[in-house]
């Protein structure tokens, strides 16, 4: 059972060409998936990775999709570095589309250039506040962020279920869980005619190049990641860890709470139950994927959107359940850190006369 | 009062019965050093897999329970592949676990989705049942309640009284003896594991084939979440776990008896409760470092390359 041992020096090649690895082996255990299911492998590859990006359509599809996905990423990126394991960025998001999405419903009719920025301003706020709570309940109680991070995620749609069945349903919405469609001054402007592109993805963009720069850039950054590799140095050094905590947990939450106004102001239009397919819990594996580097991510972004996208062809052209999305997510995640074992670690050699 | 008050206790208990077995499995493995976060998909593994095998073969939760077992300790084991064998990073491939396990469960159960079970009687224990107050609480369950009992009583002894338990605890608390004195500390966390799938894959399977009896997508609900939190607040004690998971029952039951007990709050917000009593436990646990520190596996979490 022991098959590794350690390297003298982590290998930097293993780094980078993990995520390589990780894919290729997601592709192969997905062939055999196919397999197993009686479809062609190649023609379930085709209408997975291929056929949604044969039409213009198809790519802004996939732009729709992996801005949230980068955005979350983004922030998680920062408190992954530092050994935060914020797992409930599905919960922030929630709660920022419930802040940006109420600004909507408050104000419908209302035409103004400011009711977006407001909603934004708004949304970003929810989503810290739910990414602020764990990080209170860390510092000051000693609480693991992993649970409560997760559990605040329950609670958070336990809110937005209890204000799109109360008060905020829509009066003429026949009892369905769900809000007011929001007004066109509550909603992102369309970037190209035909598609569902919208100005939002330029806050993910800025978002991009704003971590970008700061992890290049910023003294804070190196702080944060001597704090994940070396926690007694950094507290030798006069780093704080709280600090760490709060910093994480917050940003991460204002990325997520960002993405959730992106949605409801964006392609949902509403509040409901449904406003994220699981970004908030695929955004880890994408931040992972992209090595925790802002354009690292940005690729893994696309990547993890074309796994949503070949999930819902799957579901039209193959006959398989959109479910085969999280069996490719789950596969994905773990072949990584798989691969991931072999920067610090290498094939055991056998021992002879032992 | 007593009349509002037996069948909500009696309904705590069958509440917390899943809890009971995902947590004692959870607990195992993490004095062992391993830490699963992956209970919640190994619980929907297992809650597919039963409700699959009682529904085809006709046997139901007889069937259905095993089942749900083979299959949470099967797909425990690729968690252990990563985590153990390439020791990888254990929160992260107990994450992977639990999506790997959420889409497999929903991927298969779409087939099972109008399907439904007839359950699992009442047994009332001859004698004890007719104890006045306790005897409709505790002994007028279906039989698998009765086997949370004897599995935690089991589970208890071994890690008290048996050479077994001192094994396991030794591999926890300092992997590198263990080892050296020349146990396979591997081979006995793959053990542990699978012992923690199985459990969990038996708490899936209650769900599904008895306490529902029906399939729905994700229906474990984050009670594989709350088991790894009731192993925090029992600090890896078995009997604690049993009262963390019987209050957690408790709560969870709550919202079903509101309105007869005079309590006004809109049923989404009640059924936040559990989550949000999950976060006060762990806080009210948690701010007592000592105690934490005092009983945690010392090796919990950290991989193990001799």
């Amino acid at each position: 059972m022991h098959i590794l041992e350690p390297r003298a020096q982590p290998s930097q090649l293993m780094r980078w060409t993990a995520p390589l690895i990780a894919i290729l082996a997601t592709l192969t255990a997905g062939s055999f998936l196919f397999w197993l299911l009686d479809k062609s492998p190649l023609e379930s590859f085709h209408v997975f990775f291929v056929e949604p990006l044969t039409t213009s359509y198809g790519w802004s599809e996939l732009l729709i999709k992996a801005s949230p996905l980068i955005l979350i990423a983004q922030g998680l990126a920062i408190g992954f570095k530092a050994r935060i394991y914020n797992i409930g960025a599905e919960g922030q998001l929630i709660i920022g589309a419930l802040f940006g999405g109420g600004i909507a419903i408050h104000f419908d009719g209302v035409d103004a250039t400011w009711l977006i920025p407001a909603m934004v301003v708004a949304g970003a706020l929810g989503g810290a506040l739910w990414g602020a709570l764990p990080a209170l309940l860390k510092t000051r109680f000693n609480a693991e962020e992993t649970l409560t991070t997760l559990m605040l995620t329950y609670v958070a749609g336990f809110i937005m279920a209890y204000m799109v069945n109360g008060p905020w349903r829509d009066p003429e919405g026949m009892n369905f869980p769900q809000s007011i469609m929001f007004g066109d001054g509550a909603l992102f402007g369309i970037l190209f005619d035909g598609s569902r592109v919208n100005t939002s993805i330029f806050i993910t963009l800025a978002v991009v190049l704003a971590f970008w720069l700061f992890n290049a850039r910023s003294f804070l950054a190196y702080q944060i990641e001597v704090g994940g590799q070396a926690p007694a140095a950094s507290r030798y050094a006069g780093f704080s860890a709280k600090q760490t905590v709060w910093f994480s947990l917050v940003m991460s939450g204002l990325t997520a709470g960002l993405a959730g106004v992106g949605e409801v102001a964006g392609p949902v239009g509403q509040l409901n139950l449904n406003i994220s397919p699981g970004y908030g819990f695929a955004a880890i594996i994408v931040a992972y994927l992209g090595r925790l580097h802002a354009l690292g991510i940005v690729l893994a972004g696309f990547l993890m959107a074309l796994i949503y996208l070949g999930g819902e062809a799957a579901q039209v052209s193959l006959q398989l359940p959109a479910a085969i999305t999280g069996i490719f997510q789950g596969m994905l995640l773990f072949f990584l850190l798989g691969a991931d074992a072999f920067i610090d670690n290498k094939l055991r050699r056998p021992a002879f006369g032992s | 009062m007593i009349d509002h008050l037996i069948p909500i206790l009696a309904g705590a208990i069958a509440a917390a019965t899943p809890l009971i077995f995902a947590g004692l499995g959870e607990l195992v493995s993490e004095r062992t050093g391993v830490i699963n976060l992956g209970v919640e998909g190994m619980m929907l593994t297992g809650a597919i897999a039963g409700f699959a095998a009682a529904a085809t073969t006709g046997y139901g939760a007889a069937i259905g329970l095993p089942a749900g077992a083979l299959a949470g300790a099967a797909i425990a084991m690729v968690f252990a592949f990563f985590a153990l064998s390439l020791a990888a990073n254990q929160a992260a491939c107990g994450l992977a676990l639990t999506i790997f396990g959420i889409g497999l469960s929903a991927f298969i159960g779409q087939h099972y989705v109008s399907y439904s079970l007839p359950g699992l009687q009442p047994v009332a224990i001859p004698l004890l049942a007719d104890i006045p107050v306790l005897g409709p609480i505790l002994f007028k369950h279906d039989m698998v309640v009765y086997l949370s009992f004897i599995a935690f009583a089991l589970v208890a002894w071994t890690l008290a009284k048996t050479r077994l338990g001192l094994l396991l605890k030794a591999v926890g608390e300092s992997p590198e003896a263990a080892h050296a004195i020349g146990y396979p500390v591997l081979g006995i966390r793959y053990g542990a594991v699978a012992f923690g799938g199985a459990m969990a894959g038996i708490a899936g399977a209650y769900l599904s084939t008895v306490y529902t009896p029906l399939w729905v997508q994700n229906m474990s609900a984050g009670r594989g979440w709350i088991a790894v939190a009731l192993v925090v607040f029992a600090t890896w004690k078995p009997a604690r776990l049993m009262l963390g998971a019987y209050l957690f029952g408790g709560v969870t039951i709550l919202q079903f008896h509101a309105q007869g007990l005079g309590i006004e709050l809109p049923v989404q917000l009640l059924a936040a409760l559990p989550y949000v009593a999950t976060v006060v436990v762990l806080v009210l646990i948690s701010r007592d470092r000592k105690l934490l520190q005092l009983n945690l596996p010392a090796s919990l979490g950290k991989p193990f390359l001799p």
